[in-house]
C-alpha cells in the first residue's frame, strides 16, 4: 500500500494528500460550528441542539442516545440543509463577484493548511521528520502571506452586496484585518530571531520552531533552554499574537465585520444557502490554521509536555520504530492542543462583548503595535546579548 | 447631613488594560459552563401547573356523572370574546334528572377566539364550567381548534361537588319541603 502510494507521479501524491487534508479541515470546521452552539449553550446553561436522530440510530442503544445528546446528527442536519436549501440570490447584487466572494474566502483558508505542519515521526536515524503536504522554508511567511488575502473575499462579499450594512462590513474588515497583521506579524519575530542563529542559513519554517522547543530535560537542577516552550519564554509575543488572531479571524469580541447588532449581519448579510455555510467553514478553517500555527510558534507543536520532547516520549512506548504509530500520536498530541485553542476562541466569544469600531482601531494602532515594537526591540537586544 | 467625600480613584494599569476584568468574566463563564443546565425539556418533562391555572376552559360532571350545565347561556353573553356559543336543549322527561329541565344540545367553544379570561367561569351558576390543567392547544385545521360538546366534557371530567344543588331540590320536592 505505502510502496504503491510512494510510487506515483509527485503531483498525483500531492492531490491525494491535498484531498485528504481538505476531507480533514472540511469536517473539522463542521464539528467546530456545532461545539460552538453546544459550548455557547453550556456557558448559558441550556443543554444546545440535542434532538435530531435518525431512526436507524435511535435503535443502537448507548451510541444513538450519546450522539443524540451532544448534536451530532444536528451538525449533519445542517450541513445538508445547506447544501439543498433554495439559494436565491438578490436582484441587486454584482453577480459575479458576489458567487466568486465565497470561494474566494475558501482558496486561502484551505491553501494555508499546506504548510503548517501537523505531526512527525522518527526517521531510521532517529531524527524528527515532520508532517506537513509541504514544509517549505518560508513557513510563516507564507502562512501570513496566504491568509491575509482571506479579506480580499470580505471585501468583495461587502461591495458585491451593493447594499449599506455589507459596505460598511467589507470596509471594517479590510481596516481591522490589515491592521492587526502588523501586530501579528512584529510579535512572531523575537521567536525567528531566537531560532535563528547569525552568520548561518535563516529559516522562517515553523518545524524548525518546533525542534526548538523539543529539548529534552537535562537536569532537574539545570533543565535547559531547549525544551521551554515560547510561551514561557515570550509571552508578551504570545499575547499580542493571540489577541492579533482573534481580530484576524473575526472572532468576538473582535468580529467589526459580522456585528450583527450593528450592521444585521456584516459582509454575509445578502448571503444564504450554501455560499453562506462557505463563509463559515472559511471563518473555522482560519481559526483552525491560526490556532495550529500559534500551537507551532507557542506552545511546542506536537511535544506532549514541556522538557518531554516526541522522541522521548517514543522512546518511552517503544514507537521508535513505529513510524506511523508515531506520526499518529503526534498528530493526537497536535490536535488535542488546537482543540483547546479553539475551545479559547469559543468560551472568549461568549464571555466578552464586541468592543466597539473605534475601540478596536484604537487597540490595535494605539496599544497592541506599540507594545509589540518595544517587544521587539526588547528581545532583540536580550537576545544579542545572549548569543554573542 | 452627613457628607462622606469619596475619592474617584483613577483606574489603575491592570485595570486600564482590561485583561483582568475579562478573566474574571472568563472565571464566570467557565464555572457556568460545569454547572447543570435548567433547561426543562418539554415534551418528555412537564412543567408542574401552579392552583388555580387557567387553561382551556371546559365542561365538568358531578361525581354521579350528571352533566352539570343546565344551558342558561350566562357564559356566553358574558364571554367578551364571544367565543363560547351554546345551543339550549330540554332534558327527556323519563331521564332521572328530568327535574333539571334543561341541558346543552350543543356547546362549542372556539379556541382560536377564547382569551382564557375565565368570566365564564366565574359567571356560572351551576359550577359546570372550569379553566383547568390543559394549556396546549393545537390543530391542524381552523375546524380542529373549536372544541365542542364532547371533547369538552373529556377534557373537563369530573370534578368533585359540594352542594348537590339538583339532589337537594329533588329529596326536597319528594318530601314535600319545596321552598320554591
Amino acid at each position: 500500500m505505502a510502496d504503491f502510494f510512494f510510487n506515483l507521479h509527485p503531483v498525483i501524491q500531492g492531490l491525494i494528500k491535498g484531498l485528504a487534508v481538505i476531507c480533514v479541515i472540511f469536517p473539522f470546521a463542521g464539528a467546530c460550528s456545532m461545539a460552538e452552539r453546544k459550548v455557547s449553550a453550556w456557558i448559558q446553561g441550556r443543554p444546545g441542539p440535542n434532538r435530531a436522530i435518525p431512526i436507524w440510530f435511535a435503535w443502537v442503544p448507548v451510541l444513538g442516545p450519546a450522539l443524540q445528546k451532544i448534536g451530532a446528527f444536528h451538525l449533519l442536519a445542517d450541513g445538508l440543509k445547506f447544501l439543498f436549501k433554495e439559494e436565491p440570490t438578490p436582484g441587486h447584487v454584482h453577480k459575479f463577484y458576489f458567487t466568486l466572494a465565497p470561494i474566494v474566502a475558501m482558496i486561502p483558508a484551505f491553501t494555508t493548511v499546506t504548510v503548517v505542519p501537523f505531526g512527525a515521526y522518527l526517521d531510521a536515524a532517529g531524527r524528527v521528520i515532520p508532517l506537513a503536504l509541504a514544509n517549505v522554508d518560508v513557513g510563516l511567511l507564507a502562512v501570513f502571506a496566504v491568509s491575509s488575502l482571506g479579506v480580499y473575499s470580505l471585501i468583495l462579499a461587502g461591495w458585491a452586496s451593493n447594499s449599506k450594512y455589507p459596505f460598511l462590513g467589507g470596509v471594517r474588515a479590510s481596516a481591522q484585518l490589515i491592521s492587526y497583521e502588523l501586530s501579528m506579524t512584529l510579535s512572531v519575530i523575537p521567536v525567528f530571531l531566537w531560532i535563528n542563529a547569525p552568520g548561518q542559513p535563516g529559516t522562517l519554517s515553523l518545524a524548525k520552531v518546533v525542534e526548538f522547543q523539543s529539548g529534552a530535560l537535562q537536569s532537574w537542577t539545570a533543565p535547559g533552554w531547549g525544551g521551554v516552550w515560547f510561551v514561557f519564554l515570550m509571552p508578551v509575543s504570545a499575547f499580542i499574537f493571540i489577541v492579533s488572531l482573534f481580530a484576524e479571524t473575526n472572532r468576538q469580541p473582535f468580529d467589526m465585520p459580522e456585528s450583527e447588532a450593528d450592521l444585521v449581519g456584516g459582509f454575509h448579510t445578502e448571503y444564504g444557502a450554501f455560499k453562506w455555510s462557505l463563509f463559515f467553514v472559511a471563518e473555522y478553517s482560519h481559526m483552525i490554521v491560526g490556532s495550529g500555527v500559534f500551537t507551532l510558534l507557542f506552545f511546542g507543536g506536537w511535544n506532549p509536555l514541556p522538557w518531554l520532547p516526541l522522541a522521548t516520549l517514543a522512546g518511552w512506548l517503544h514507537l521508535a520504530h513505529a513510524p506511523l504509530w508515531l506520526g499518529l500520536l503526534s498528530i493526537l498530541i497536535f490536535l488535542v492542543k488546537v482543540a483547546v485553542l479553539i475551545f479559547v476562541f469559543m468560551w472568549v466569544r461568549w464571555t466578552v462583548p464586541r468592543f466597539r469600531y473605534d475601540q478596536v482601531m484604537r487597540i490595535g494602532w494605539k496599544q497592541l503595535l506599540p507594545l509589540a515594537i518595544a517587544n521587539l526591540l526588547a528581545y532583540a537586544i536580550a537576545i544579542a546579548v545572549i548569543q554573542k | 447631613m452627613a457628607v462622606v467625600p469619596l475619592a474617584r480613584k483613577p483606574l489603575t494599569f491592570a485595570e486600564r488594560t482590561y485583561v483582568p476584568q475579562i478573566l474574571g468574566g472568563l472565571k464566570i463563564t467557565i464555572k457556568r459552563f460545569f454547572q447543570p443546565t435548567e433547561t426543562l425539556q418539554y415534551p418528555e418533562q412537564r412543567p408542574e401547573i401552579p392552583k388555580n391555572y387557567r387553561g382551556v376552559p371546559t365542561l365538568v360532571r358531578d361525581p354521579n356523572g350528571r352533566e352539570k350545565c343546565v344551558s342558561c347561556q350566562l357564559c356566553e353573553f358574558v364571554c367578551p370574546p364571544k367565543a363560547i356559543r351554546i345551543t339550549p336543549g330540554e332534558i327527556a322527561p323519563d331521564a332521572p334528572t328530568a327535574h333539571v329541565e334543561k341541558a346543552p344540545l350543543a356547546f362549542d367553544i372556539d379556541m382560536l377566539r377564547c382569551i382564557y379570561c375565565g368570566l365564564c367561569q366565574e359567571v356560572c351558576p351551576e359550577e359546570a364550567i372550569f379553566l383547568q390543567n390543559q394549556y396546549s392547544m393545537s390543530g391542524y385545521t381552523r375546524a380542529e381548534m373549536v372544541n365542542n360538546k364532547d371533547r369538552l366534557y373529556e377534557l373537563g371530567g369530573t370534578l368533585p361537588d359540594q352542594h348537590y344543588k339538583w339532589d337537594k331540590k329533588k329529596a326536597a320536592e319528594v318530601h314535600g319541603a319545596a321552598h320554591h
